[in-house]
């Protein structure tokens, strides 16, 4: 859908809100950048200031300083913040979700040459990567070092949850350290890592320096698990609805327009220019095709619903994610579990607001808040107030369930005591 | 550089510059700083976050540099949880007090925060102590005492808690059934 003829109207128009928001470049601030650029935001009466930011502890503490009105986050984050891990408790919301998907483990090509046989599928490759760890062990050879965008980034779970999976212990018998995206490949190139688990574009800009090799999809881990949020303070809901809910609105439209096959040329290349990814059209389009190069030299492979903007209600605020990033943060104890803590945690995700901001707009939305997480197996109609919500598949690789209502047994069964 | 000239003439003759990010943790353990000061421009911020949450025996208060101007903003950040908001193109003689604001606030949140902690612990990590201490007796045939401050002796060459080290000869147990 385009709306330069409604931006023509609505340009003589007074914007007469102004919202500074914060991102981090992976591919998946398409949404805000499409939003400003697009006319969306304008449309919605409001004038949307955007500002790169460098790291994850920026983003958060100029939210919480109000210096932005609201920013692209890791979705943990504001999960996070309002618990108050590591300084004192910032209550945040998340009324949005920027996106399904989008991640990679990527290896060194010198890792994957240890990997036999190079399995298709994520239990196949976990297995082999198990293997190829165990026989570094009985070498004696230093443990693999993995590399991780933040603490409470998906992109530490969805890895963690995989090696897991495959029997290796991420703590025992390799390593996770936070690196920084943008010296991700550097690192990977100097040897200091020997693979990561991180947003497109920077598995592909190291699979075209001919470092790596892609491994698995976060698609195929979790198929559309959730990762960004558009994450805010929980006052600036009190304090500003009507700016929010335009703003939210905004982001349906955005997300909508980015969501569209038709429209990835043009979205690459606004994405790829030096202000905001700087980098080739051609990389970013990797990503938002989902046709990847998983190796130097190797034709690209179609991986499907590799990153969604707005499909399968991608901008649903599943109280179910929030709630399973909670048992992944218990699980590995950033958290030691409480039952009070759920509830915090239920409520930093509003899909009340996010069906509120829309309710006028004839969009439709599912009737539930929360979802037991990996039940859908193929993509599945749901109840929703028009009957048109197709959700999924939303499966785990290793077929576990996850019942928001049952966490504790959920956290249990990781740790069997 | 105004921030090093305001602490060395403020008495703090051990500041130690870190350039080469690589190597952070065991760059920050071997200095043993009081306070850590980063730019914001600096995307390793994350990385030292990950370092604090992990090993919390090197949790330091941590300020950082940005153009930002009044007190009171500075405060409220304070208050947020941010160590400290230091302006660019400050008088080295206001380096001093602020970091000083940072680590007493720094200081007051840890330690309400470390009681919290301990409280919400206690029971969980008393259990997982004693089964620890049990399995160490029977595998090493140690008294309960030699048990206990073989744990305690450990905890401290590894920086964790006597919980966190015990949980390892639990899980081991488990595993090997």
């Amino acid at each position: 859908m385009r709306v330069e003829a409604e931006v023509e109207i609505v340009g003589t128009a007074k914007a007469d809100v102004r919202l500074t928001l914060g991102y981090i470049p992976p591919v998946d601030c398409a949404t805000l950048i499409v939003a400003r650029d697009n006319g969306f935001a304008r449309h919605e009466g409001l004038a949307l200031s955007l500002v790169k930011e460098t790291s994850w502890a920026n983003i958060r503490d100029r939210v919480m300083l109000g210096q932005f009105d609201a920013a692209h986050m890791l979705g943990r984050l504001p999960i996070a913040a309002t618990l108050g891990i590591g300084h004192p408790p910032a209550p945040m919301i998340a009324p949005f979700s920027l996106g399904l998907g989008g991640d990679a483990i990527t290896v060194s090509s010198e890792l994957f040459a240890h990997i036999e046989g190079a399995p298709e599928g994520p239990a196949e490759m976990g297995r082999a990567l198990a293997q190829a760890i165990a026989r570094r062990r009985r070498q004696d050879a230093a443990p693999l070092t993995f590399g991780v965008v933040h603490a409470f980034s998906g992109h530490n779970y969805e890895h963690r949850y995989w090696l897991a999976a495959a029997g290796v212990d991420p703590d025992r018998d390799a390593r996770i350290a936070v690196l920084p995206p943008p010296l991700m490949v550097q690192a990977l190139a100097e040897g200091h890592v020997d693979g990561f688990c991180v947003g497109e574009l920077w598995n592909s800009l190291a699979v075209e320096a001919g470092l790596g090799v892609i491994l698995v999809t976060k698609a195929s881990i979790w198929k559309h698990g959730p990762e960004k949020m558009l994450g805010l303070r929980a006052d600036f809901a009190e304090r500003q609805p009507e700016a929010l809910a335009a703003l939210l609105r905004a982001m349906h439209r955005a997300a909508e327009w980015a969501g569209r096959a038709d429209n990835h040329d043009e979205l690459a290349g606004m994405l790829a220019t030096p202000d905001c990814l700087n980098t080739s059209a051609e990389i970013v389009l990797r990503a938002l095709s989902g046709r990847l190069v998983r190796k130097a030299g190797e034709a690209p492979q179609a991986t499907p619903d590799f990153l969604v903007f707005h499909a399968s209600a991608a901008n649903f605020p599943w109280e179910s994610h929030a709630l399973w990033f909670y048992s992944q943060m218990a699980r590995w104890r950033q958290v030691a579990f409480s039952s009070a803590e759920v509830d915090t945690v239920r409520r930093v995700y509003r899909p009340d607001l996010y069906r509120a901001a829309l309710a006028g707009i004839g969009v439709d939305l599912p009737r539930a808040n929360a979802k037991v997480e990996g039940a859908l197996t193929r993509p599945t109609p749901v109840a929703s107030r028009l009957g048109a919500v197709v959700l999924g598949p939303d499966g785990f690789f290793d077929g576990r369930l996850f019942a928001p209502d049952r966490i504790e047994a959920y956290i249990a069964s990781f740790n069997p005591a | 550089m105004v921030i090093e000239e305001g602490l060395r003439e403020a008495g703090h003759d051990r500041v130690t510059i870190v350039t080469d990010m690589r190597m952070l943790m065991r760059q920050v353990l071997q200095a043993d700083p009081d306070a850590i000061l980063i730019d914001l421009e600096n995307p390793n911020r994350d990385v030292l976050e990950q370092m604090f949450l992990v090993l919390r025996s090197v949790r330091r208060p941590v300020a950082m540099f940005v153009d930002q101007s009044d007190r009171a903003s500075m405060e409220a950040a304070i208050d947020a949880g941010v160590s400290a908001y230091v302006v660019k193109g400050m008088r080295k003689e206001r380096v001093k007090p602020v970091l000083d604001m940072a680590i007493s606030r720094f200081n007051v949140f840890h330690r309400l925060r470390e009681e919290l902690d301990r409280t919400k612990r206690q029971p969980e990590d008393r259990k997982v102590i004693e089964r620890a201490k049990g399995i160490l007796m029977k595998s090493r045939g140690l008294s309960e005492d030699e048990a206990y401050s073989l744990l305690r002796k450990t905890a401290m060459n590894e920086s964790q808690r006597v919980a966190e080290v015990a949980q390892s000869p639990v899980t081991a147990a488990k595993l090997l059934g």
